[in-house]
């Protein structure tokens, strides 16, 4: 199959190959942090995470028509503030579902799984009734379009690389809040002991909210960094639940490195197959990988052995 | 104590009232095309009423179970698919004789794993063995390895993710996106006319009271109480000398068994079979109408499944907006607030008032026996 | 204690026992033994090891190194429920029944019978079964609350029947994690009472902190502290070893 290129064009392919690998992976970072956030730390399973990164991308959308419409000199600017737009919106919502919903919910995880279940599927119905059935898709600044030019044969978009630089900054903000900030301590002291972090004077409840609220504003900002590379329909965010949550748990649930390992090694392995074979036998095969060697080390990539 | 083997007269009462309803008062009350839609929703109470063992009484859940439906579809469906597709009936295909979509595939020999399935017998074998053998392999490598709670969960909903994907991929052998269309005849008796409906219902719902004669059992025998205790308190069966995989591993293949047979049931009553009944979506649906029947109730899931279909069906017809709506809504409702479903409903409200008002004091519901627990243990 | 070398005399022969969780020893090269009939009381201070060591016994927790020789089988190779099978019953810290169920029900499962899938689903509740049950019922002080839920049940009363439960596996060497912990003073007699019944033909490892009990049944003691053993004796000579003075007995 290889006879058709020559050696520089094959390893230009490869090199394209794993630039795209290489976005795909900042996507499956962006969608992961937050579910590692409310998952791994909170043990909760958001199956409306999907929803909350579609609404980031949404109002990442709205921004764009605003813009487009009534300040089109700023136009070139204004993902920035979508993206601040996108935070506090999901975050905001994630806060109302986390008082209405899931503080009832943390001593039965299996039962969150269906009520946030029950949840996506309304936000879903949602965003169908405002703002369509079909996919919207938004219009990108010019300095954003077109390509770097690398080599002669390598060229790599624009928005990839932004939305992979994204992706680095939102990493570090997240590590420096879960394991340098006071806040984070908090939040890593209710998930293993809610009873004593609450008897030193903890607010578990609020602790609970703003992390349930956290992870879901990145989960919009997620969504946000979404439309740069792809359209936003109402069911968008279930097409990347499953792989989110395989993620994670592939990365081991309680670690942030590993979820950006586990990121890394399935999205490198699932564009590299996809050079060989049709997008969804390539996709079949990656998680199939990914089922059997959870089954072979079910707690993850990264885990810690201790005693229970 | 309670000390009978199988069922109580309570139970037995329950029983009776659903065979009556299904039985009489439906196929009464309905004409022929209503009576297939309750015959493809009671398709579905198959899987509802594995899922009583499994999640309700084993606290295993599966999201998958839309995979073992597939694999009891499909394997139907293929037997029932190379019968419509004889050379007579397909000799204006460049290769007659195979399956329409194979030759619209450029495919021009049946492939081997098709090959066994021109017998009836290998296909019922088939519809049970394929998912039960699959469920074993799936329960056998998670259970054994102490996987359980939303791992299992995440992890069988990949499965049914992973097993989409390929049935949609691989047009040429499974009909893609489409599934298996124009299925007409079941060793030469037709299956699409009124009173091939009619037969093919009475036939479903005898199956179906089989199945759930076979859930009495378990939950009357040792094996349902060992669940229970498993759900509680796992490492205290474990140490009671009971390798706990394999019971979960028993539990989780009935389960899969069950939905096989709803499956190939959906083949024979509706005539086709596609990958949109084996994926996420439909898999997690199947769970809400065991929630919503009683996750401890095994007539509950067949009248869980009834009525949500029922108000599917009605209000998609209406107000097709409002559907997911009041889907998402009934999730959150039955989890919330009535986490015992309509068995609950009925033991805690309903019945009570039923026998101040005869003057008889029954013990509790027949039906509904222990609550739920908070949920299972947490991995 | 040089005997060592006929394994015949024990029971249960730990010899070289280590586990470590991410290099962190909690049990360190730890040899004791165990003979036929012997009531044996584990203590020490918190963390020390003791509960890691039942763990280790009953298969829930996995050696990184050593061995447990019990009855001349390798433990250390055995699944749980085959430890089980091979005699070893375990009662744990906090009381660990089945709430859903009848008090009846959770005797009738630790019944040693019918413990395949398939003979639990063909077991029938005969008469040996109920006799066994209402024999058992009878000693743990709860034969008029057979078929009450066991969630309903006081602490005391759980802790009890978690023992029934295993009085009715019948093990030879039964193994109880701070059996006495949480019950008032006259369930503490009870209790005592309970234990010096059921100890007849067996052997019984137990873990616990309260003193007065510890006297009261131990026929040797042995103490505990990081993983290793301390001191190892009569309840008269670990009294008085300076060295178990000073970590635990002192404070």
């Amino acid at each position: 199959m290889f006879g058709d290129y020559s050696i520089g064009d094959l390893g230009s392919i490869f090199v394209m190959q794993g630039f795209a690998g290489l976005i795909l992976f900042s996507v499956y970072v962006l969608m992961a942090l937050g579910l590692a956030i409310i998952f791994g730390q909170m043990g909760v399973i958001n199956m409306a995470h999907g929803e909350f990164m579609i609404l980031g991308a949404y109002v990442t959308w709205m921004t764009s028509n605003l813009f487009q419409t009534y300040l089109p000199g700023l136009f070139s600017g204004y993902f920035f503030l979508a993206m601040i737009l996108a935070f506090f919106a999901s975050g905001a919502l994630g806060m109302l579902v986390e008082w209405v919903l899931i503080r009832h919910l943390y001593k039965r995880p299996l039962d969150t799984l269906l009520a946030t279940w029950g949840l996506s599927l309304m936000l879903q119905q949602a965003y169908r009734s405002i703002f369509g059935a079909r996919e919207v898709g938004v219009e990108l600044p010019q300095w954003m379009l077109g390509s770097l030019r690398v080599t002669d044969s390598i060229e790599v978009p624009i928005n990839g690389v932004f939305v992979m630089g994204l992706t680095v900054l939102i990493t570090i903000g997240v590590a420096y809040v879960m394991f340098m900030s006071r806040w984070g301590r908090q939040v890593r002291a209710v998930v293993q002991n809610r009873i004593m972090a609450g008897a030193v004077g903890i607010n578990t409840a609020k602790v609970d909210r703003y992390t349930f609220a956290l992870g879901c504003g990145i989960a919009g900002v997620a969504g946000s960094a979404f439309t740069m590379i792809g359209s936003t329909g109402p069911t968008s965010g279930q097409l990347y639940i499953v792989d989110t949550f395989l993620v994670v748990v592939f990365g081991g649930a309680a670690s942030l490195l590993g979820t950006i390992a586990s990121a890394f090694s399935i999205s490198q392995t699932q564009s590299t197959l996809e050079f060989f074979m049709s997008g969804s036998m390539a996709k079949v095969l990656t998680l199939l990988a990914v089922v059997g060697i959870l089954m072979l080390r079910p707690q993850g990539l990264f885990a810690l052995k201790v005693r229970k | 104590m309670n000390d009978s083997r199988f069922t109580s007269r309570s139970e037995l009462i329950g029983i009776l009232v659903l065979a009556v309803f299904l039985v009489v008062i439906l196929p009464l009350c309905l004409d022929v095309f209503r009576l297939n839609l309750v015959a493809k929703y009671l398709t579905y109470a198959f899987v509802a009423l594995g899922l009583v063992i499994c999640w309700g009484y084993g606290g295993i859940l599966s999201l998958g179970q839309g995979v073992f439906f597939g694999l009891g579809g499909y394997c139907m469906a293929m037997f029932l698919k190379l019968e419509a597709s004889s050379v007579e009936n397909t000799k204006i295909q460049s290769t007659p004789g195979i399956p329409d979509f194979m030759d619209w595939n450029q495919i021009t020999a049946l492939p081997f794993f098709w090959k066994p399935f021109h017998s009836l017998t290998f296909t019922i074998a088939a519809v049970i063995l394929v998912p039960g053998i699959f469920a074993l392999v799936i329960g056998a490598a998670m259970f054994k390895r102490r996987v359980g709670g939303t791992y299992f969960a995440i992890i069988t909903q990949a499965v049914a993710a992973i097993l989409t994907i390929l049935i949609v991929g691989q047009q040429g052998y499974t009909g893609g996106i489409n599934g298996m269309t124009d299925l007409r005849t079941l060793k030469g008796w037709d299956i699409r006319p009124d009173h091939a409906k009619i037969v093919l219902y009475f036939f479903e719902v005898g199956l179906l009271f089989a199945c759930i004669f076979v859930a009495q059992f378990v939950r009357h025998s040792k094996l349902g109480r060992i669940l229970v205790a498993m759900r509680d308190q796992e490492d205290r069966v474990r140490f009671s000398g009971y390798s706990v995989a394999n019971f979960k591993i028993f539990a989780f293949c009935i389960a899969a068994i069950f939905a096989a047979i709803g499956g190939a049931m959906f083949a024979l009553n509706v005539g086709f079979m596609s990958p949109s009944f084996v994926g996420i979506v439909p898999s997690i649906e199947m769970v809400i109408y065991t929630a919503v029947g009683g996750r401890l109730s095994i007539l509950g899931a067949v009248y869980g499944t009834i009525l949500v279909n029922f108000a599917k069906t009605s209000l998609s017809e209406s107000f097709p907006e409002l559907w997911l709506f009041g889907l998402g809504g009934l999730f959150i409702a039955v989890v919330l607030a009535f986490p015992n479903g309509l068995a609950g409903i009925w033991g805690d409200y309903v019945q009570p008032r039923i026998s101040r008002f005869i003057g008889v004091r029954k013990p509790k519901a027949g039906w509904t026996d222990n609550s739920v627990a908070d949920g299972a243990p947490a991995e | 204690m040089l005997v060592g070398h006929q394994p015949k005399e024990f029971l249960l022969a730990v010899s070289g026992l280590t586990v470590s969780f991410d290099g962190f020893k909690a049990v360190n090269d730890l040899s004791f033994y165990v003979e036929e009939n012997e009531i044996r009381v584990i203590i020490g201070p918190n963390g020390a090891g003791k509960t890691t060591v039942l763990d280790l016994i009953c298969g829930k927790t996995k050696a990184t190194s050593g061995s447990i020789e019990f009855r001349g089988k390798d433990l250390t190779k055995l699944k749980e429920n085959q430890i089980v099978k091979a005699g070893v019953g375990r009662k744990f810290q906090t009381p660990s029944i089945y709430d859903d169920l009848t008090v009846f029900e959770n005797l009738e499962i630790s019944y040693p019978r019918g413990r395949t899938v398939f003979g639990a689903l063909t077991f029938t509740r005969d008469a040996a079964v109920r006799d066994r049950v209402h024999e058992v019922a009878e000693m743990i002080f709860l034969k008029d609350r057979l078929n009450m839920s066991a969630a309903l049940l006081s602490h005391g009363q759980k802790q009890w029947l978690e023992i029934g439960m295993l009085l009715i596996q019948d093990p030879d060497l039964l193994m109880l994690d701070e059996p006495v912990a949480g019950m008032s003073v006259s369930e503490r007699v009870k209790t005592a009472e309970l234990l010096n019944r059921i100890i007849k033909d067996r052997s019984v490892l137990v873990i616990e902190h309260d003193m007065k009990f510890v006297e009261d049944i131990a026929h040797k003691v042995t103490v505990l502290h990081q993983g290793q053993i301390l001191s190892e004796g009569t309840m008269e000579k670990v009294k008085n070893d300076p060295k178990v003075i000073e970590v635990y007995l002192g404070h």
